[in-house]
């Protein structure tokens, strides 16, 4: 699918220290994207880049294949993870002041606002300033003032950050809800099991590099071991010429649960057969990697290791 | 965008406008000030109304106690008895004092003339008294060395001192120094505090949007530059309508007061009246004194039409001042001032994370106002022409007020286009860096600036 967005060879350093050095990416129209990696590697500067807050030094971003203009903001939305609203004015004129600063009408401003609010069920809270309502109630109200303009791309920082798991599964539906009208959504997280749920699309930052990328199941397949987890009851083998048992867990009754990597060129079927001549087989599956796995692999490697424990 | 930054300005306004504390404050600043006008005006009519009763003891043989004119503040009267019985006598009336001259006092060197007074005597009282018997003696002098009671009459003079200016054509015009400094001051006033108070209330809007944490999501929609003249501009507007409305409510309180002032102006005229009307019979055997009484009340009279007179003079004055210029100037000033220093400002706002922190930046901000507004009422009001003046109006950043102060006076047509080229120019700049350091200063948090960080900030690409 064509990219919506588009960074090519994006540089960007600060007095102190260098955010970007050459990060491309493209993000496929219509995906959920996963931004992912440590703190301070370089992820929120991309999304300042990319939001239009700050320029790139060098590099260039495309939207819809055109250079990014200030007037490509109103198909942008953005909750960035720093977000607040303004304490002392009115639910409903901060959404409409916010909807009218990214180019809508106060017609069509005041008619969404109205559908949204109902949705979200703040109806009663329209006329109360922000200072009054609930963290969470603020943070549904933040994310309708990012969607609110139906844009084309839509930029979560940490969108589950402050949410109980109840709103946190409204929001999440509300994500993919969006996606289903068409939108591209960039999703930047620490929370793994919420990429491995939603993102369609990953990238990895790491000390200001792009480190890898690409379609979640390619990224899995690529990190596989080659390795299988087997339950069954019996003795295993702990040496064969074409595999090797990197684990294995002794349980009651003669049971086992083991992890076993295939050699080059043994295919599952080649153990499986092995394992049904000797063992009683309760269980055979591939062992993939998880998301959390493959980012503290990957950071890992390109990091020395007294850091990784900071920023994982 | 300036559809963006209408927005910006328009929100700035709306959401301060209808804050209760504004609405409270619009209200109630001319209700005070036409309160305190009436007080004001209340008290001082009151001191003046109530008449102090002098006893008078002439001893002297010289005719003195006849001579003693009486005023609307202070009648002297003759006192019966001996002097102990008149030392009793006033203090049992309730009179203000006691007025003795004692026999043999010599005219040319009188000494021995005593004021009883009942506890400590007022300074004003003294100095009435004094006045009023040094009139007493050199008339009596005058009388001595050969002047008739007429002549005498006729030397009495209010002096009225008309000032006049000459303008570089040689055109002659009522000058009036005090109420040209009067206007220059009002004029230098409004500038300082309108810059200062609406000012901070600019640094406070930053600062509150910086804390808040809403200036990712402004910034992905606005651009840094109309987010913050949106704010100084929507502000100004505030601050605008406050002041116009103080305007008009004020005149409103005071022309709905101004009744109430006059009913007791109008008593006090009567008292006075009534007061002088005693006066004369008390007196009526004394043909001199009768003449001077009379010749007194012609001088209330022309007092009078010299206070209505005074009136029309200020607006006399007004009209010869160079009112055009004053109000192009004000204006030009008033909002060259506002927003140079609004800018620097907001930049303030943006460059610290707490409102604590404000007062190291605040202070370069806040001395050249505070000096040009002090050196202007000392320095530059008495000598708007000097050198001090004359540079203080050409540094964009005092000539907001020194300029406005030298206004009414004149000022030559090259300085004032010279002086708001320069404050156009520091204006720009100041807005140029403020820009720059709002726009890395918002999203700036946890970090303690420095003067030197500021300074790098200027420098950061886009």
């Amino acid at each position: 699918m064509k990219p919506i967005l588009e960074a090519i060879d994006v540089r960007k350093a600060y007095a102190a220290h260098v955010a970007l050095s050459g990060v491309s990416l493209a993000i496929p129209e219509g995906s959920i994207f996963g931004l992912l990696g440590p703190n301070g590697a370089g992820k929120t500067s991309l999304i300042r880049i990319i939001t239009q807050i700050t320029g790139a030094d060098s590099g260039e971003i495309r939207f819809r294949g055109e250079r990014l203009r200030p007037e490509h903001a109103a198909q942008i939305g953005y909750l960035p993870e720093e977000r607040g609203l303004y304490k002392k004015m009115k639910i409903g004129e901060q959404l409409l002041y916010l909807a009218q600063l990214r180019g809508l009408t106060k017609a069509d401003a005041t008619q969404r606002i109205k559908q949204w609010i109902a949705r979200f069920e703040l109806k009663d809270w329209v006329n109360k300033n922000v200072e009054d309502l609930s963290k969470g109630m603020q943070q549904k109200v933040q994310f309708i003032a990012t969607v609110l303009h139906e844009p084309k791309l839509i930029i979560l920082d940490e969108p589950f950050s402050g949410f109980d798991p109840i709103n946190a599964n409204l929001i999440k539906d509300e994500i993919l809800e969006l996606r289903r009208q068409g939108a591209t959504i960039i999703f930047s997280t620490h929370r793994m099991e919420s990429v491995e749920e939603m993102c369609d699309n990953i990238a990895l930052i790491n000390r200001s590099r792009k480190v890898l990328d690409g379609p979640i199941g390619l990224i899995r397949d690529q990190f596989k071991t080659n390795t299988y987890e087997v339950e069954g009851n019996g003795k295993l083998m702990l040496a064969h010429p074409d595999f090797e048992v990197v684990e294995q867990k002794e349980r009651e009754n003669g049971h086992f649960y083991a992890r076993v990597q295939l050699h080059a060129n043994v295919r599952p079927n080649d153990l499986l057969r092995y394992l049904i001549a000797s063992v009683e087989v309760e269980s055979f599956r591939e062992k993939i990697p998880s998301i959390n796995e493959i980012f503290i692999r990957r950071v890992r490697e390109t990091m020395p290791e007294t850091l990784v424990e900071e920023a994982v | 965008m300036a559809s963006k930054f209408l927005l910006v300005a328009q929100r700035e306004y709306l959401t301060r406008v209808r804050k209760k504390a504004f609405i409270v404050l619009t209200l109630a600043v001319p209700l005070l000030l036409a309160a305190f006008g009436f007080i004001v005006v209340k008290v001082a009519s009151s001191d003046n109304d109530s008449t102090e009763v002098v006893d008078v003891r002439d001893d002297s043989g010289l005719g003195i106690a006849s001579r003693l004119v009486s005023t609307a503040q202070l009648q002297f009267e003759p006192a019966s008895g001996t002097l102990a019985e008149a030392k009793k006598g006033f203090q049992k009336e309730k009179h203000a004092g006691l007025l003795y001259l004692p026999a043999g006092l010599d005219v040319e060197n009188p000494v021995g003339v005593q004021f009883y007074g009942k506890g400590n005597i007022s300074l004003k009282k003294q100095t009435a008294v004094k006045t009023a018997l040094n009139k007493a003696f050199s008339e009596l002098k005058m009388q001595k060395s050969g002047l008739s009671q007429e002549q005498l009459d006729r030397l009495r003079s209010t002096i009225d001192l008309q000032t006049i200016s000459l303008d570089d054509a040689g055109n002659e015009a009522d000058s009036n120094a005090l109420a040209t400094s009067g206007i220059a001051y009002v004029l230098a006033l409004a500038i300082y505090f309108f810059i200062f108070i609406y000012g901070v209330q600019i640094m406070r809007g930053v600062g509150e949007e910086k804390s808040s944490r809403i200036m990712e999501v402004m910034l992905s929609s606005v651009k840094p530059f109309d987010l913050m003249m949106g704010k100084i501009v929507g502000i100004a507007a505030v601050g605008l309508t406050q002041f116009l409305l103080w305007g008009l409510l004020s005149f409103g309180a005071t022309s709905l007061l101004a009744p109430l002032l006059m009913k007791s102006v109008d008593k006090k005229a009567k008292t006075e009246m009534v007061a002088k009307a005693d006066a004369t019979p008390n007196t009526a055997a004394d043909g001199p004194k009768t003449a001077s009484e009379q010749a007194e009340q012609q001088l209330g009279s022309q007092d009078a039409q010299a206070t209505a007179t005074g009136q029309f003079k200020i607006f006399e004055v007004l009209g010869n001042l160079p009112l055009g210029t004053i109000l192009f100037g004000f204006i030009v000033y008033f909002l060259g001032g506002y927003l140079l220093y609004g800018a620097l400002f907001g930049a303030v706002g943006a460059a610290v994370d707490d409102q604590t922190d404000t007062q190291q930046f605040m202070f370069p901000i806040t001395m050249p106002l505070i000096l040009s507004y002090v050196v202007g009422v000392s320095v530059i009001l008495r000598n708007p022409d000097g050198p001090v003046a004359f540079w203080m109006s050409m540094i964009p950043f005092t000539s907001p007020i020194a300029m406005v102060i030298r206004l009414p006076f004149g000022v030559p047509m090259w300085q004032l286009a010279l002086s708001i080229v320069l404050l156009i120019i520091g204006f720009i700049g100041t807005v140029w860096v403020a820009a720059r350091i709002y726009r890395v200063g918002v999203l700036m948090y946890g970090k303690k600036v420095t003067y030197k960080e500021l300074g790098k900030w200027m420098f950061y690409k886009g």
